[in-house]
């Protein structure tokens, strides 16, 4: 993990991302309202940092990862990455801008495909990508295995002979097969048990350190979220409300949402009983968001003024921190 | 009410479980999921069962229901003590007059668990229906009742909802409301929240700790997360491969945990307090039903095991009340108790040269 890293200039720029769904109804199919899943996103990521993102379900946080790698296409928006805009690029050269920029999906049993052996879910990619053919693809795949802490001899097995923590190493090592620089993290860990879920965290921290990555790590854990991350955005309703250092947001969390989500946690400390702020209601509907700041109906100390007009933007209040309230 | 008393907590004890063990007997061999579990649920407290997956935890809430598929499984060994009855002989009949009224069930999937094809309304009134004579009209404003003290808004309408109406939050309300329905005895809740977003998790054991206190229910607390057990139980048992690997209250657990595999799990989770660095991990993984080794079942994972460990470990008290099955929880205790102690001073030489 760096800690010098913000002040070079950021590896990726993302400004005024935003990607809605359309929603079509009726017999005719016409457009009936849109779902924004990403409403004007920017943020940085520095080279060899970990931005951690957390949100509830349906808070774009998904999205988010999926549309920078393209694999949904973005409706607005840049993203500056290594000297070019990965919005801008046309497919083939997509397809080898791919080499710098990975996924790790959440479900280890569903993103590998059963089909398929274990040497060919990781050498694919590298013959696809011109990096190695024939024998020197079977080695380096199983490098890549032993790297991941697999042994090499299971490269010609398939992936429904191996346990939940196995399979996430597989799609670990089919990510940074490629060497690339840029990894989204989605939910990487969320599916794993206690004692496997410390090993794979483990893992990516490691290949962080060997590789220089930078993760984009994607996830509802708060804890596995703090341990990993470098900086925290915390993201409701399509929209960053608070960015800020990992410590920072801990010790000093100002969006009343993240006061809210932090105190939710429920600690390992049987005999700390916190001051819990439990929200009313659920995450509203995306496809009908309420006015002014989003977050309005759930929050404890809304004014008149959070009721009306454009949600608020996201401004810095301090060094590196940047939170979007009108009441900060 | 139940006939025994523990000394301890002067409790009744609702549910006991006696050396209970159920197994799968399936083409690949016999699975034995649960192997000889005991444990004591009292009235009106909170029992937590943890562990990782394919533990048991689960296996063991549906023997106590009787909701083992039979074949492959079965009950082969034990007694479930409800109230002083044991479970495990009654006849099916029997079994369904307890099963909803007397003991309940919310189960960990709130997309799944519910019947898509039936209103809410209809699925929390076919349990008062089945189990009281009242009629239709009565069990649906008992039912209308119930979603308000859940805290589901406008619970008039809410009645005649399908369950794809619904988020997970409320639809876990729902079987929340439809558990209470009968006002039963003993709640069997299997991962309530692990479905649920963080700030909905808050709500919904804010709801069950509150209707626990009103009603004086037992609950089992089903989980794998030690932040919930912290925060809603008052006993824990952590199971690891079919068998019970230490029990005490709450407290004595988290402050004083002396099975090795306890100690590594709390170990491997990422703290809030702390920061960065790598985190303890626990060495392979958990074994497979089919061949789990003879004596202690944590012996291939464990830094500690020893030849002894073939043979399986009796259940010491440690302290009052508080149980570990483990030969060397003695060394296992003092070998961290001096890692810890090395981590700390580290850490203060650390502090020191910043």
């Amino acid at each position: 993990m760096s800690t010098d890293s913000n002040n070079s200039t950021p590896m990726l720029q993302v400004r005024g991302l935003k990607k809605y769904f359309p929603i079509y109804k009726g017999l005719f199919r016409s457009l009936k309202g849109t779902v924004k899943a990403v409403d004007d996103l920017s943020f940085d990521l520095h080279a060899k940092e970990t931005l951690g993102i957390v949100g509830e379900s349906g808070c774009g946080k998904t999205t988010v990862g999926r549309s920078l790698l393209r694999l949904i296409e973005p409706t607005d928006g840049e993203a500056h990455f290594m000297g070019k805009d990965i919005f801008q690029l046309g497919a083939s050269e997509l397809r080898s801008f791919r080499k710098n920029m990975q996924i790790i999906f959440q479900d280890p049993y569903s993103s590998l495909n059963p089909r398929m052996t274990i040497g060919s879910i990781i050498g694919d990619a590298l013959e696809l990508h011109g990096i190695a053919q024939g024998d020197d693809k079977f080695e380096m795949s199983k490098e890549l295995l032993v790297k991941v802490g697999l042994q090499a001899s299971y490269i010609n097995r398939y992936p429904h002979e191996f346990s939940g923590g196995q399979r996430q190493r597989i799609g670990i090592a089919r990510a940074v097969a490629l060497h690339p620089s840029f990894v989204v993290c989605d939910e990487a860990v969320s599916a794993l048990d206690v004692s496997v879920q410390a090993q794979v965290i483990n893992l990516l921290q490691d290949l962080q350190d060997e590789y220089d990555l930078s993760y984009m790590f994607i996830a509802h854990d708060l804890s596995v979220v703090k341990h990993i991350s470098d900086r925290i955005a915390v993201m409701y309703l399509g929209r960053i409300v608070e960015l800020s250092e990992c410590d920072e947001l801990y010790k000093k969390p100002l969006h009343p949402y993240t006061q809210a989500l932090l105190s939710a946690i429920p600690e390992p400390k049987p005999r700390r009983k916190k001051d819990r702020i439990i929200l009313r209601g659920e995450v509203p509907n995306p496809i009908n968001p309420p006015k002014g700041c989003h977050f309005h109906p759930r929050c404890p100390i809304a004014t008149a003024q959070c009721k009306i007009g454009t949600p608020p933007v996201l401004r810095e209040v301090g060094p590196g921190h940047s939170v979007a309230c009108h009441l900060v | 009410m139940s006939t025994e008393t523990d000394t301890q907590t002067e409790k009744p004890v609702v549910l006991e479980l006696k050396n209970l063990q159920t197994h799968f007997f399936t083409d690949m061999g016999v699975a034995r999921s649960v192997d000889g579990v005991s444990y004591k649920v009292h009235e009106g407290q909170t029992l937590g069962v943890v562990g990782e997956s394919g533990c048991g935890k689960s296996v063991t809430a549906l023997s106590i229901m009787g909701l083992i598929p039979r074949p492959p499984g079965k009950i082969v060994g034990g007694e479930i003590l409800f109230e002083g009855r044991d479970l495990t002989k009654l006849t099916e009949a029997e079994l369904r007059k307890i099963r909803g009224k007397e003991i309940a069930m919310i189960f960990q999937e709130p997309m799944t668990s519910l019947n898509p094809v039936y209103t809410v309304g209809d699925q929390i009134m076919e349990m008062m229906l089945n189990h009281e004579d009242i009629t239709e009209l009565e069990a649906r404003e008992r039912a209308i009742k119930l979603l308000e003290e859940v805290g589901i808004p406008s619970p008039e309408e809410r009645v005649d909802n399908y369950p794809h109406n619904m988020s997970g939050g409320m639809r876990q309300r729902v079987m929340i409301a439809m558990s209470l329905a009968c006002s039963p005895k003993l709640l069997l809740a299997d991962e309530p929240t692990t479905a649920l977003d963080v700030t909905i998790q808050a709500q919904i054991l804010d709801l069950m700790n509150k209707l626990q206190k009103e009603r004086n229910t037992a609950i089992v607390m089903i989980t794998h997360d030690l932040g919930v057990v912290a925060e809603t139980c008052d006993h824990v048992v952590v199971m690891y491969a079919g068998h019970v690997a230490e029990k005490a209250d709450v407290f004595s657990l988290f402050e004083n945990p002396c099975h090795p595999y306890t100690i590594a799990l709390f170990k491997s989770i990422p703290d809030l307090v702390g920061k960065g660095g790598r985190l303890f991990t626990i060495d392979g993984m958990v074994p497979s039903a089919y061949n789990f080794p003879e004596g202690c079942r944590f012996q291939a994972r464990c830094p500690f095991a020893t030849e002894q460990c073939n043979t399986k470990p009796p259940m010491e008290e440690v302290e009052p009340e508080h149980f570990v099955a483990c030969h060397h929880w003695r060394e296992a205790k003092a070998y961290y108790a001096k890692e810890d102690a090395k981590e700390d001073a580290q850490q203060v030489e650390q502090e020191g040269a910043e």
